[in-house]
């Protein structure tokens, strides 16, 4: 252990939830994208599943709403150490999506992209089971902008760059294939728990 | 059957820079050797790392405290340093009220203080000095810029080269004296007789964009979200492809 003189840091309180490397952001939601807010109206955004599935589809904003609801309360965690406890998103679970498409059983892994072109790679064990959603509310609002709006990929149970904003669709594959900062040194998965942030941990 | 993923739109991933994956996954310690006061609120702290295996301008690391009972607090850090300056980096940190790593720069780090370290992290916001380059901060957000131009500095490099900055004032101005030719200065809340007061505005970075260099500008915006959020605002306004803007906000 490599002790910092004269380092306390804020004081402790044992087991607060927190993922290990992260600090409580309270009210703060940081915004962390490396491109230009994108100008998109819910009338623009569609949302797409193809790759290995039997029947790809895109889903317009009014079709996607008329999937059955689900809604998210819990904690999020992002890489660059803060975590959000007890938010709460509304959209529609992604198993409502992947039931209609019918994944081939080869498929393993999905890119995620954006209507702006970011990408980011996930496990498909780690989209299905109720543990990811098509996000378009956050706090009972139309969820903004900056935040991904009108709607993002939510994934909470793995580091927040995994959420793509501005969703536009999941290619399903039977291979993994490195995303936007996947590419740029960022780990494969991302779990927070295991603090999986960079390749190599 | 294999399917390869092309995705559909225009925000290309930048692919020639490479990281180091292996340098970005240890820690290594960074020994402090000189602390460099730039503004009433802003450091530089210069550190020895012997090991470190180099960065490009614009990239970022990881530090990490650690306290007696093993607590650990890590933050990001854009490098403000130069790669040319090698077995060193320098990062300006801003003294954030109640920051619990800003902090302690300020308050307790003197020379001879050891911190951890890993990366550089992000070839996304690295400038390797190849396109012409709009650098556009605010506040600490001038830092990973600085990086670019005192790289460009260095190697003595005819790339061009431009730099706008925006601070409240002329004394929060950070790397003031370092500031050359290529940087124009906005002042949001005092300035000196005879500069304006206000925003950064259309009217700084239209004539940029008017006579943009042969093959255009990469641009680069860094600073707090608010100020990233304006910033690349003007510049899709003046015509900069969104695809040639890179942010990097602190959060
Ligand atoms: C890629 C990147 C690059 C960056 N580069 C730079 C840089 O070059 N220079 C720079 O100065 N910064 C930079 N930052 C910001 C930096 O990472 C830190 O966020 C910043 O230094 C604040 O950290 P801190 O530990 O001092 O403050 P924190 O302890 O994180 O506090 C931040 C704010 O939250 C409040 N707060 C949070 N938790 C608590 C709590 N439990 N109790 C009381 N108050 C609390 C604090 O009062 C303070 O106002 C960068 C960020 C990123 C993402």
């Amino acid at each position: 252990m490599n002790v910092t003189r004269g380092f306390t840091g804020r004081p402790r309180v044992l087991d607060t939830g927190l993922p290990p490397g992260q600090y409580d952001a309270g009210d703060d939601w940081p915004v962390l994208s490396a491109e230009v807010t994108p100008e998109l109206s819910p009338a623009d955004w569609t949302f797409r599943v193809d790759g290995l599935v039997d029947q790809p589809r895109t889903w317009d904003w009014d079709e996607a709403h008329a999937l059955p609801a689900s809604a998210y309360e819990g904690d999020i965690h992002c890489v660059t150490s803060w975590s959000k406890f007890g938010v709460r998103f509304a959209g529609v679970s992604l198993d409502a999506f992947l039931n209609v498409v019918r994944p081939h059983g080869s498929a393993t892994h999905a890119v995620a992209y954006s209507h702006t072109g970011y990408t980011t790679n996930l496990p498909l064990a780690d989209l299905t089971g109720g543990r990811a959603w098509i996000a378009w509310e956050y706090d009972g609002k139309p969820l903004p902008a900056e935040h991904g709006g009108p709607a993002r990929l939510l994934v909470p149970h793995l580091y927040f760059w995994k959420s793509a904003k501005w969703v536009a669709g999941l290619t399903l594959l039977d291979h993994d294939e490195p995303g936007f900062w996947e590419q740029n040194g960022y780990h494969a998965r991302g779990n927070p728990w295991e603090e999986q942030r960079y390749s190599g941990d | 059957m294999t399917e390869t993923f092309a995705p559909v739109t225009r925000f290309a991933v930048p692919g020639r820079i490479e990281v180091s994956n292996r340098a970005a996954a240890e820690w290594q310690t960074a020994t402090l050797t000189e602390v460099r006061r730039e503004t009433p609120h802003a450091s530089t702290f210069r550190f020895a790392v012997p090991a470190w295996q180099g960065h490009l301008p614009g990239q970022h690391l990881m530090l990490r405290l650690t306290a007696e009972d093993g607590y650990t607090a890590q933050r990001h850090y854009s490098i403000a340093s130069p790669p040319e300056d090698s077995g060193h980096i320098e990062l300006t940190l801003d003294h954030v009220e109640g920051g619990e790593v800003s902090g302690w720069f300020h308050k307790v780090a003197r020379a001879g203080d050891a911190v951890e370290v890993r990366g550089p992290l992000s070839g996304f916001f690295a400038w390797p000095g190849d396109r012409p380059a709009l650098l556009i901060g605010a506040g600490s957000g001038v830092v990973p810029l600085m990086s670019m131009v005192r790289h460009h500095r260095a190697r003595g490099l005819s790339v061009p080269l431009r730099l706008l900055v925006s601070a409240r004032s002329p004394d929060e101005l950070i790397y003031a004296r370092e500031l050359g030719a290529e940087t124009t200065r906005v002042f949001t809340r005092s300035a000196p007789q005879g500069v304006p007061v206000g925003r950064m505005a259309a009217a700084h970075v239209a004539p940029l964009l008017a006579a943009p260099p042969e093959g255009g500008w990469e641009a680069y915006v860094c600073g707090s979200n608010a100020f990233a959020e304006h910033a690349s605002r003007l510049l899709v306004e003046a015509g900069q492809p969104v695809d040639r803007i890179r942010i990097e906000r602190f959060g």
